[in-house]
């Protein structure tokens, strides 16, 4: 019998839904990042645009933390060693060598390879255990870092590193960071989605399902896993770099903050772990949620309980995360409807192929 | 002529158990060699030590001349070495076809390489339907693993540790827990592979299908081999009807195809 006969579906129209979803998703994502980019032009109120930018930093935080934790299974809690290394890399630096005006954003990339070259030792150490231990591991180096930061006296111990004052006019004070941080979101998604494709990240995803098996397949996977996480680390320390300009100060625990650990891994959860839209969605709809909570309740506790139910809610109801449960739902909707179709047409031929059929089962 | 794989009195030892003592097991180059013994004789550590799954205590392996003692699996791999597991092991939540592509981006493997490349070029994808055709379950290429049934998992192991054109493959109890035609099918696979030139160890509890297919035949016995010689041999072998308590002779019972 011919492959053809085998693969089910009439495959024209299967490549044809295929081609139409593509054009979907991608014409979706085009109104999303047309919308994203026309906003601080339509909303000018500083306080707005502030939200705008934390939310982009968190895009491309979530996204960089899925290509590693996401993509290999191997869940971090110590993405913040990285985002507070950056931070900490322009503070010291900016300080140390007084730069001012529009030159502070030449030492970002000083900040993503300080995070990364972090991520070296940190990666040796902590992924040679896996699961429970691992993420142990990682909160364990985060907090050694969080104590090297208080302690140290190049770090400013409690009080921390204040950036040079930028004599930026602030009505438009927030615009470089905000598309700087929009740059650094579209680049990582994009670097995301090569990466799924490819055939690394066809590795990484095979160490998240059976890291012993894809030895045994010929995958290093200590060179996988660690590549991931030394890319994953280089974009956090570029976001930690262009935070600490935005705020223009970072203390130890506000660099070094767990909150920054949880949060990426939630929005994550909550869009979809392992997806490439997931994090995206899920960062353009917890952190304002997040922030417009605290500022109705002006109680910051309050707003955490409601974050906090909202996140049980969706563990409860789409335990997978948002993009992949209802992209399934679509799919058996799809299939369900197409079945009603194609069912009159190939009864007659779904027969007398499957006499012929020698399909062990 | 040196064997293609060879196992030299590896000895292992897991705490107060002794799996392995002194263990010497050959396998001859296009041959298919059998290797039988009760429960817990050491047969699945003796695979696990081969391919790089544990570490022996005494004793060395070599793949032809070459000496790969405690090599890691990852590198017993690239030497030609491919294995599946008793418990099938896939990749779930991949697709069957990407499956397939783990282990193919081994293939023809150049020194440097584009790591962002789309996995699996034109090549590595039609060796992949060829195999998935040959063991029959290329229906599914583009089902998630998790939805095949026990059997179509055996048959994707098989298909995707050959993907890589292994000199030698380790089979764990490729009958294991399948239904009879299936082991049939299985079983005809095997041979044909052979009979392109593939090299197989097998570990199976299934007399029929080792006597049928082997040419030879190493019985293992609280970790030492009791006895190896051509099947016809091994079956009226005193030794192993008393390792195996009788149950072989039952087995022959079973009327002769």
């Amino acid at each position: 019998m011919t492959p053809a006969a085998m693969t089910g579906p009439d495959p024209v129209t299967a490549t044809g839904l295929l081609r139409r979803a593509a054009a979907w998703r991608g014409g979706g994502a085009l109104v999303l990042l047309a919308a994203v980019a026309l906003f601080p032009l339509v909303f000018t109120n500083a306080l707005v645009t502030t939200i705008g930018v934390d939310t982009l930093i968190f895009v491309a935080a979530a996204a960089a933390w899925n290509i590693f934790s996401g993509y290999s299974g191997y869940i971090s809690l110590g993405h913040a060693v990285f985002f507070g290394s950056g931070a900490y890399t322009v503070g010291i630096a900016a300080r140390d060598w007084q730069l001012t005006g529009n030159s502070v954003f030449a030492l970002l990339p000083l900040a993503a390879v300080v995070a990364a070259v972090v991520a070296v030792p940190f990666g040796l150490v902590a992924l040679r255990v896996r699961r429970h231990t691992f993420v142990v591991v990682t909160i364990a180096v985060f907090f050694i870092f969080q104590l090297m930061a208080f302690n140290f006296s190049f770090t400013g111990g409690t009080t921390g590193v204040s950036s040079p004052f930028l004599a930026w006019n602030p009505g438009t004070y927030n615009d470089p960071f905000y598309y700087l941080a929009l740059a650094i979101g579209v680049g990582t998604v994009g670097l995301s989605w090569l990466i799924r494709g490819s055939r690394f990240g066809l590795q990484l995803r095979a160490i998240r399902d059976d890291e012993d098996r894809a030895r045994g397949l010929g995958v290093r996977t200590m060179r996988v896993k660690l590549a991931a996480f030394v890319i994953s680390a280089f974009v956090t320390g570029l976001l930690g770099g262009l935070w600490f300009y935005f705020i223009s100060q970072v203390l130890p625990q506000s660099g070094f903050d767990p909150q920054f650990d949880l949060s990426v891994a939630l929005i994550a959860f909550f869009g979809g772990l392992g997806t490439v839209s997931g994090p995206v969605l899920g960062a353009l709809v917890l952190i304002p949620a997040q922030q417009y909570l605290t500022e109705q309740f002006t109680n910051d506790y309050l707003s955490q309980i409601v974050l906090g139910s909202l996140f049980l809610g969706v563990i409860l109801l789409l335990p997978r995360g948002v993009i992949p449960t209802s992209s399934e739902k679509i799919t058996s909707w799809r299939a369900r409807r197409s079945g009603r179709l194609a069912a009159a047409g190939a009864a007659g031929g779904a027969a007398a192929g499957a006499a012929g059929r020698e399909d062990p089962r | 002529m040196t064997a293609l794989l060879r196992a030299e009195r590896v000895s292992k030892a897991f705490g107060g158990v002794q799996a392995l003592s002194d263990c010497t097991v050959e396998v001859a180059r296009g041959s298919i060699t059998g290797l039988i013994g009760p429960n817990g004789s050491g047969k699945t550590t003796l695979f696990n030590i081969i391919t790089g799954y544990e570490r022996v205590d005494a004793g060395d392996v070599y793949a032809g001349d070459r000496k790969i003692t405690n090599a890691p699996p990852e590198r017993a791999f690239a030497l030609g070495i491919g294995r599946t597991f008793q418990l099938t092991r896939i990749f779930p939540r991949l697709t069957v076809m990407e499956n397939m592509l783990v282990a193919a981006q081994h293939r023809g493997v150049r020194r440097w390489h584009n790591p962002l490349a789309r996995a699996g070029g034109q090549a590595d994808r039609r060796r992949a339907t060829e195999l998935l055709e040959f063991t029959g379950i290329a229906g599914h290429a583009k089902a998630l693993a998790d939805t095949l049934s026990y059997g179509q998992r055996k048959l994707l192991e098989l298909a995707y540790v050959l993907v890589a054109d292994p000199e030698v493959v380790l089979l764990d109890e490729p009958a294991g827990g399948v239904n009879p035609s299936l082991i049939q099918h299985i079983s005809a696979r095997i041979g044909a592979l052979n009979a392109s030139g593939t090299t197989f160890l097998i570990v199976e509890h299934n007399m029929d299908f080792v006597m049928g297919l082997c040419d030879r035949v190493t019985v293992l016995d609280y970790g030492t081999v009791v006895a190896s010689g051509p099947p016809e041999i091994i079956r009226n072998d005193p030794r192993v009807l008393d390792a195996y308590l009788g149950t072989t002779e039952e087995d022959d019972d079973a009327p002769d195809p």
